[in-house]
């Protein structure tokens, strides 16, 4: 690994489905620890980086490494280090709480499941609901559910996708506090948000894509005015 | 770094979860199960007017209704894996593609059986014919291995692409062929009573022929499965 605080490092990033190019070459580097907000318009590829980055797309062209580990090729050994809420939960119906979670911490071969399944659904604050069925759970609650499956394994990087999407207030405070304590413990944070206020105040890195590439990767405090920078770099 | 989770233990796990939703939800064993049920009636009332062909006919129908029935199931199981995005947790967690084939394989195979079973049953009330014995267990256990396999394998490339309830029987019953002739062949002697010296060939294929279905599925389901 050239640098040590450096978590994730691409380069000439180029995702294309067929003929159609969604990733133009991106450039980028996150910081060990950092909380980094990746933003831009419906459709700009902010998903896309997500998935390259979680493992669950292959780039068309250019590297990609995390933790010093080029990506996909050795994928499987940092994705134990990785953690997804993405736009689905990625949970069973037909399971309650309590066993979407179990099943998760045995495909992850966790420590103590028990221990961490009842730490986790206590975080989330759905300790009362363990024993529910998922398909019984708002939008909102299911969302809680997904964020304690995407940390229940304890990841060095958290990627979330849109992640305050159906949180109430309550739920929103929640993620905040999980996400502050996670950053706290030297985690590093990427979210895509269409919140640019909240991304401003939360995150300490900015980086908004632009038709495929990265139009802005600076720190979040060094951007005066984020939606006016946001506006006039995603205009057209 | 912590190591990948072992191989046993996520398909295991896999097979676990698959059951227990399935147990609970009993959503593809009763479509499965009633495809299966009705098609054997169909095939009963068709038969009903020739009782010499009917006892000939039983492995035929026991066979195309089993992988009839067996292609909904997996279908079904698939599509609703790929729709609620549940695979891609599969796919995130820290095992071996291998584990997640074996995993979503045996989970098809054990549902495969029991529809085999059921339509086995129904053939022994329905067509008075003398079906449970251990050699048609054992094709039972071969035939339907065989068809789970290619039905794992063809079914998560089927599931990906538009139009998949028609693509996943283009792509499965020509694959599968080989496996459907063998079975209803050693089914065939078994019901006629020959001595397993005349039909050890069919078997002897079968097992071949899941061998290298197992072998090739284990090698390209990673490809298959990631985008």
């Amino acid at each position: 690994m050239s640098d040590n605080h450096e978590m994730i490092r691409a380069s000439g990033l180029v995702k294309v489905f067929g003929l159609r190019p969604v990733l133009r070459g991106m450039n980028f580097s996150v910081a060990r620890g950092s909380i980094v907000a990746v933003l831009g318009a419906n459709g700009s590829g902010k998903t896309t980086l997500l998935r390259i980055l979680a493992g669950l797309s292959r780039p068309s062209a250019g590297e990609l490494t995390i933790g010093g580990w080029t990506i996909p090729k050795e994928i499987t050994a940092i994705r134990s280090q990785l953690g997804l809420v993405g736009h689905q939960t990625l949970l069973y119906d037909d399971l309650t709480a309590e066993e979407n979670l179990r099943f998760y911490a045995r495909l992850y071969n966790v420590d103590r499941p028990a221990e961490r399944v009842a730490e986790a659904l206590e975080r989330v604050e759905l300790a009362k609901r363990s024993g529910d069925l998922l398909r019984t759970f708002s939008r909102g609650m299911q969302q809680r559910l997904a964020i304690a499956r995407a940390m229940l394994h304890d990841p060095a990087i958290l990627l979330l996708d849109e992640a305050y999407t159906g949180l109430d207030i309550n739920g929103a405070a929640m993620l905040d506090g999980l996400l502050r304590s996670w950053h706290e413990a030297g985690r590093t944070i990427l979210m895509t948000s269409h919140d640019l206020e909240h991304a401003a105040a939360f995150s300490d890195h900015v980086l908004i894509i632009s038709q495929g590439r990265i139009a802005i990767d600076a720190p979040a405090a060094s951007i005066g005015d984020l939606r006016a920078t946001f506006e006039q770099v995603t205009a057209g | 770094m912590k190591r990948g989770t072992p191989f046993l233990k996520a398909v295991l796990a896999i097979v676990g979860k698959d059951l227990r939703a399935e147990l609970r939800s009993r959503q593809l064993i009763s479509a499965m199960g009633l495809f299966a049920l009705m098609a054997t009636m169909v095939f009963y009332f068709t038969l009903e007017s020739r009782p010499d062909v009917r006892l000939s006919a039983t492995p035929a129908v026991l066979w195309v209704t089993t992988v009839f029935a067996g292609t909904l199931g997996l279908n079904r199981s698939l599509a609703q894996e790929y729709d609620r995005g549940s695979f891609d947790g599969l796919l995130l967690a820290p095992i071996d593609r291998a584990a997640l084939f074996f995993g979503k394989l045996i989970g098809a195979w054990v549902f495969s059986l029991v529809v085999a079973a059921i339509v086995t049953l129904a053939l022994t009330i329905l067509f008075n014919a003398t079906l449970f014995s251990l050699a048609w267990l054992g094709i039972l256990l071969l035939g339907t291995t065989g068809f789970a396999t290619v039905g794992t394998l063809l079914g998560s490339v089927a599931v990906q692409g538009r139009g998949r309830e028609t693509t996943f029987p283009i792509l499965i019953l020509p694959v599968a062929l080989p496996i459907i002739m063998a079975s209803v062949n050693a089914s065939n002697a078994i019901l006629a009573g020959l001595p397993f010296s005349d039909w050890a060939t069919w078997p002897a294929l079968l097992a071949s022929v899941d061998v290298i279905f197992l072998v090739l599925a284990f090698v390209l389901f990673e490809y298959v499965v990631e985008e």
